[in-house]
């Protein structure tokens, strides 16, 4: 288990105090934070660049540079906008405990524009020009898709946020957001245990990620649950009109509603389901792909009784997302509210810091080495304890939150860690 | 479609038919403004999503105002809004008419340009003003509901409401367009520039405030987009090719055209969609809306305007 693993404002008491513990009775322990923390860092700091960075990146003896690419401009932005604010706090966070190896993260942001090319074209200039030790971003299967070759040829090192289909590993990618068998698969069978699912209604946007989601879902519930789906729909990414699917719904009478519709086409699906009388009093509905970011566009009261599955929510009630959620707020505002892939993108730069410290290099093979060890663990994640795994995926748990009219959600369902499988038998 | 009662049947195209209704109004209202722009002053008026984006962010700030401040007047204010869309829409389009379009009207291939440009500076506006999240105001609960006529047949409310403002806006247009002197100056100008100059029409008012109007309708359209969708930054660019396509389809210069047009285009796809899925209703909307201008490449209705 590596010893540097957690995340402030805790971190630097919880992780010595770990380490420590091994040698001290733990009553004293946090007497001997202060000077073991000194001693460590005078140590980190011998090593120079040279020597923790045989491939030409672009670390010095004081500094070490990122890249965050997401789309700041387009219809993307809207959902990327948390997650580059996420990885910008984790970013600031370590650098306020003292960097990594003892060097301040610097932060290269470039703009995705929600325009694939323009996420490939960046990356190259991130990785081929800025020599960035890692990159933090991306969100849609489309952008991931288009940078994935770009990160392979020139071996940069991904960390992706967002929750996925999976059907995918690639070296040079850490995929924090969870894959299908830890969302999708988690929360049909949870559906069809607690609500008594026989028949499911699957809507989604038209694109890769809804349609490879509803491909595995369908499997799912033919061969697994023994179940029936009784309607398939996709409606164009962006589209306002839900009219003919609400009464196609109305007509099938499926006992529950299996949601993957993205972005601002969410606010008029929901905002027309509760104008046409559909609501969770007399229909179950589960979503794939709704987070705290969307119902702040959707409006509580038009969601209110629904379930979304998700790794987390903004209300879990621990210690470590206190935390975090009060930090958040006090650097973006009161107002900010935090999603799925807000959390599981400030993960990435805490699983960097511990994969690099692991390896003491930032070598990207070196780093890809020492984070395909199994031994790379957040204890003080957001979320939870969470794993790297070695298929690059985490270990999480899956949640299934029922909304509230104020826009939070209340966690009615928590399954036990499960491990990351991104290539499930049968579903591919 | 075997298994259901002629009670359930009914019911469903009784409902069917509305959401046909409900998309022609939303059609309609959002060409209606272009239409009159581009009918009227032959100015392309790309910029056309983003007065709709004023208006609903009008609304949106309305609704956070009257929370903050008097929300006792929460159930009212959303009619409220709906005039200060249309005056904030259309004094921002009086503005544009003067600082940029009037330079272009000799060469109306650059107003498309100029508008585009336009309708960019604005979604960045938006952007830096309210942020890159999608915004939505909260709307009161009378709007919200649906009036269930029989058992199975429910009938929502802001569907209603939309058309009933559709249906005042465009009874509105035709009044000041046909009824009014205001609409008999603006339709000699459109005839003939010059020799309406000639006979003292102020053609210059004229064209100012024709297209504050078709701004101002494209704000009323924003208010009323806020009980169906969302208001993003770029929310403009989304519904910019559906109006283009229902004002190029009803034949340009035509306020009759452009609501055949809204109506065939709104109906065609909602039956289109109950049969198959909704992105194939749309490319096969697109694709007969494709064949029918290859024959008539004037629209629907030919405009009958001398160039």
């Amino acid at each position: 288990m590596s010893a540097y693993s957690c995340v402030p404002p805790k971190c630097s008491t919880d992780q010595l105090t770990r380490q420590t513990t091994r040698l001290l009775p733990s009553i004293f322990s946090k007497l001997f934070t202060l000077p073991i923390a000194l001693v460590l860092a005078a140590q980190v700091s011998l090593a120079s660049a040279a020597e923790v960075n045989t491939t030409g990146l672009a670390v010095t003896d004081n500094d070490v540079t990122v890249g965050i690419l997401h789309s700041l401009t387009g219809t993307m932005a809207i959902s990327e906008t948390g997650a580059q604010q996420a990885e910008k706090l984790a970013i600031k966070q370590i650098n306020d405990m003292g960097g990594i190896l003892g060097r301040q993260i610097k932060i290269i942001q470039e703009d995705g524009a929600s325009d694939w090319p323009t996420f490939a074209e960046k990356s190259r200039k991130l990785l081929v020009q800025d020599k960035v030790a890692a990159v933090f971003g991306a969100w849609t299967s489309a952008s991931r898709k288009a940078i994935l070759p770009v990160f392979e040829k020139e071996n940069g090192l991904l960390y992706y946020p967002t929750f996925y289909e999976g059907l995918e590993q690639s070296k040079n990618v850490i995929y924090t957001g969870q894959e299908a068998t830890q969302q999708i698969l988690d929360g049909l069978n949870w559906v069809a245990k607690e609500k008594k699912a026989k028949t499911f209604y699957l809507i989604g946007s038209d694109y890769i990620w809804p349609r490879t989601s509803m491909k595995i879902a369908r499997k799912h519930i033919e061969k697994v649950l023994g179940g029936k789906v009784v309607g398939e729909e996709y409606k164009p990414l962006g589209d306002t009109q839900f009219g003919s699917v609400i009464n196609k719904i109305r007509l099938r009478k499926p006992d529950v509603i299996y949601a993957a519709v993205v972005g601002g086409s969410n606010v008029a699906w929901f905002k027309q389901l509760k104008a046409a009388g559909i609501t969770s009093k007399k229909q179950t509905l589960l979503t794939i792909s709704v987070t705290e970011d969307e119902v702040l566009g959707i409006g509580g009261e038009n969601l209110d009784g629904f379930y979304s599955i998700m790794k987390y929510f903004q209300s879990l009630d621990n210690a470590n997302n206190k935390d975090f959620v009060a930090a958040f707020k006090q650097m973006w505002g009161e107002d900010s509210v935090i999603g799925d892939v807000t959390q599981a993108a400030y993960l990435g730069p805490w699983l960097w810091k511990a994969a690099v410290e692991k390896a003491g290099s930032f070598d990207i093979d070196k780093v890809v080495a020492a984070s395909q060890s199994g031994d790379i663990e957040l204890t003080t994640a957001p979320e939870g304890y969470v794993k790297l795994d070695p298929n690059h995926h985490l270990w999480s748990k899956a949640r299934v939150g029922q909304w509230k009219k104020d826009g939070q959600a209340t966690v009615v369902y928590e399954s036990e860690l499960i491990q990351p499988d991104p290539f499930p038998e049968g579903y591919q | 479609m075997g298994g259901y009662s002629y009670s359930e049947l009914g019911a469903i195209f009784a409902m069917q038919g509305f959401s046909g209704i409900s998309l022609f109004s939303v059609l309609l209202l959002m060409a209606l403004g272009l239409a009159i722009i581009f009918g009227q002053m032959g100015v392309i008026n790309m910029a056309h999503g983003e007065f709709m984006a004023v208006g609903a962010y009008t609304t949106y700030l309305m609704s956070s105002v009257t929370e903050s401040f008097f929300p006792a007047f929460l159930p009212f204010y959303f009619v409220f809004s709906i005039v200060l869309a249309f005056l904030v829409a259309g004094a921002m389009g009086y503005l544009a008419e003067y600082v940029l379009i009037r330079h272009l009207y000799s060469r109306p291939l650059d107003t498309l340009l100029a508008t585009w440009g336009l309708s960019l500076i604005m979604q960045q506006s938006f952007r830096s003003l309210f942020g890159a999240r999608e915004v939505s105001p909260t709307l009161p609960d009378w709007l919200m509901g649906a009036y269930p006529v029989t058992d199975l047949i429910d009938i929502p409310i802001n569907g209603l409401f939309v058309l009933a403002l559709t249906i005042a806006v465009t009874l509105g247009v035709f009044y000041l367009m046909f009824k009014s002197s205001w609409g008999l100056q603006v339709r000699a100008t459109t005839q003939n520039r010059s020799m309406s100059g000639a006979v003292g029409i102020n053609t210059k008012k004229i064209d100012r405030y024709t297209f504050a109007l078709g701004c101002g309708i494209a704000g009323i359209a924003g208010a009323a987009f806020t009980t169906i969708a969302s208001t993003g930054p770029t929310t403009g660019t989304l519904y910019i090719v559906d109006t283009f396509m229902v004002v190029v389809f009803g034949g340009a210069a035509s306020l009759f055209g452009t609501i055949a047009s809204a109506f065939s285009i709104a109906q065609a796809q909602s039956i289109l969609e109950f049969f198959i899925s909704g992105s194939m209703a749309k490319v096969l909307t697109l694709l007969v809306l494709v064949v029918i201008l290859m024959f008539k490449p004037e629209g629907l209705f030919a405009s009958k305007v001398r160039r």
